[in-house]
């Protein structure tokens, strides 16, 4: 039996990741809230990932996807600012770039490892490498995980992967050693508009539903909130977003589930397949005696 | 107002939304084709070995410990810190079916090259036996829980099918060993593997179509490109191989070994081509995306607020 939580995650639906992966007396599930209706685009988030977190250069490369050059979460990036240019109105928001017959809309959303309540990278992790920290987040260990990659297609995300230099996996810690004395995470801190919030999840989703309303009440409808509900497909995730498109408009799957939660029937289909195959050879002995 | 749609298929620059598998091919997909040929060559050798089939026992748990050998190599090799192999054994974790695997192929391993090394030597014949038969017993985990470890990921090829994939392997497996079987015995000892060599095709086959209906449109990726190629050879081979066996496996030495390889052959490409519609199904948002929203709007669940 495990003792990381995995196995818990999976039996025990909703309730605390941290107290279901064994911590006694932790502190509360903590997270981040990024509202991409406050998003600039500056980056911050990504420079100040990198500098704390001392995560290598991700390739100095001109994508050609508007103002995207990091392309998307891996292994040395762990925050990635995405923009999508659009021929759409801003709510009803009138710009000096808008005329009527030529609306324009520049959405721009900061993305991050979710630390999902039920998380398939740490349930498939063969090592004991990733585990669930007091504070309800999952992190890889560096010094123990062996590369095996399990977890880089485990996650229906896209955050986890191989770093291929080095080797190992890696991905956003929520910056752990910051939290373990008190400081916020470096992205949420170097966020000029407070497009990244960090805190108490419960809090969080508060705050998230109070500024869901307050868009729609200025007009802007297509608000919706990500990742929020303790009910959807991996728990509830304990970084969630509101958003101002379809998920998968911003590269995000529009209805995740933890792989894992299938894992019982799998196990249960391999058993009947690995009896059939035995009582299939056994058979075809029997029916070959004296032959 | 609804904002309209920039991009065709509602995707971020057609980028995948899940990071696709680091796994190399040569040595995974290699890995799910030899662990399955391993497994069903031991069970072969432990009932060729209790019933006195002698050449078949040992010819099939040679196969199994090259095999399996061979397998060990090629996922040590594979990790992206392979001296850190032994952190596997840190643990264990039904949550994870790498960490179950690991269990089950180190104790069939060993049980397969203690009963080699006895068969070989003819040191301690009787635990040789034994060690045959637990490597038989142990044979049938390894050749099936690798269903579990690629279905157990969000590549939408690979985990929805999760219901047929066992089977599927436990049939391309026992076609493999049996196929082996076929080329390595003499005629009047491959009887039992004639029969397993035809009943492991039938299931392969049949699970194989099984599994393409349930993928749906994720099931293109089995039809398209390089996995397509390979899985219609694989099936061409696979039927070849079954009903080669089926008519001339007991008559005809020649023909025997000729539709064992095929049957081999067959396998492997069932296992590269499985491997390969998965990387396709992960690196294309759309097998992501659609099957998704389709059940979001199926659930009523679908949200657009407007």
């Amino acid at each position: 039996m495990s003792d990381d939580g995995g196995l818990l995650n999976v039996m025990l639906r909703g309730g605390d990741p941290a107290t279901a992966a064994g911590w006694e007396d932790h502190p509360p599930r903590m997270g981040f809230f990024t509202d991409t209706s406050v998003c600039i685009g500056c980056k911050a988030c990504e420079v100040a990932c990198k500098e704390w977190n001392g995560v290598p250069e991700d390739g100095l490369d001109w994508t050609g996807m508007s103002h995207d050059n990091s392309g998307g979460l891996g292994a040395d990036t762990w925050r990635h600012v995405a923009f999508i240019e659009q021929r759409a109105p801003i709510g009803s928001h009138q710009s000096n770039f808008q005329r009527e017959d030529d609306s324009f809309r520049w959405l721009m959303s900061s993305d991050v490892c979710k630390h999902c309540t039920h998380a398939a990278c740490l349930d498939v992790c063969p090592t004991g490498a990733i585990f669930r920290t007091e504070f309800g987040t999952v992190v890889v260990q560096a010094d123990v995980c062996n590369g095996c990659g399990y977890c880089v297609p485990a996650c229906p995300y896209g955050v986890l992967d191989k770093r291929e230099d080095d080797g190992r996996i890696f991905k956003c810690t929520l910056c752990y050693d910051r939290l373990e004395v008190g400081q916020e995470p470096a992205c949420a801190k170097a966020c000029p508009t407070d497009s990244i919030q960090f805190g108490e999840l419960e809090g969080l989703r508060e705050r998230a539903g109070g500024r869901v309303q307050q868009l729609h009440e200025a007009g802007v409808t297509e608000a919706r909130l990500y990742g929020h509900d303790a009910s959807n497909g991996v728990g509830g995730d304990g970084a969630f977003f509101l958003l101002l498109d379809e998920p998968e408009v911003y590269g995000l799957p529009p209805d995740p589930v933890v792989t894992t939660r299938d894992l019982p029937a799998m196990w249960r289909r391999v058993g009947v397949a690995a009896g059939a195959m035995l009582a299939g050879a056994v058979a075809s002995f029997v029916a070959s005696a004296g032959r | 107002m609804s904002p309209r749609r920039d991009h065709p298929g509602a995707s971020y620059y057609g980028k995948p939304v899940i990071n696709p598998p680091v796994w190399e091919e040569r040595e995974i997909a290699g890995y799910l084709f030899l662990g399955g040929l391993a497994g069903s060559s031991s069970i072969l050798a432990a009932g060729a070995d209790l019933t006195g089939r002698h050449r078949l026992a040992r010819r099939s748990r040679l196969c199994a410990s090259g095999a399996i050998g061979l397998s060990l190599l090629a996922l040590i090799k594979d990790l992206g810190r392979p001296l850190r192999f032994i952190n596997m054994l840190r643990t264990f974790k039904i949550t994870s079916p790498m960490s179950v695997g690991t269990w089950i192929v180190s104790a069939y391993a060993s049980m397969n090259f203690a009963a080699t090394g006895s068969e070989l030597t003819g040191v301690l014949p009787l635990v040789g036996r034994a060690a045959g038969v637990g490597a038989g017993l142990t044979g049938a985990g390894v050749a099936t829980y690798t269903a579990a470890l690629i279905a157990d990921t969000a590549v939408p090829a690979w985990h929805e099918g999760y219901r047929e994939m066992p089977f599927l392997f436990a049939g391309s497996a026992s076609s493999a060993g049996a196929g082996f079987g076929l080329v390595a015995a003499p005629l009047a000892e491959n009887a039992p593997a004639q029969r397993m060599a035809v009943a492991g095709a039938v299931v392969e086959l049949a699970a194989e179509q099984l599994l393409e209906r349930r993928l749906g449109m994720v099931a293109e990726t089995m039809h398209e490109g390089t996995a397509g190629r390979r899985l219609r050879a694989a099936k061409a081979l696979t039927a070849l191989g079954a009903v080669g066996a089926a008519t001339l496996g007991r008559r005809n030495r020649l023909a025997a070994a000729a539709s064992g390889a095929a049957l081999v052959a067959g396998s492997a490409l069932t296992r590269f081509g499985i491997f390969a519609a998965g990387m396709t199904s992960a690196r294309d948002p759309k097998y992501t995306v659609e099957p998704q929203r389709r059940r979001l709007e199926q659930s009523g669940a679908a949200q657009v607020p407007a």
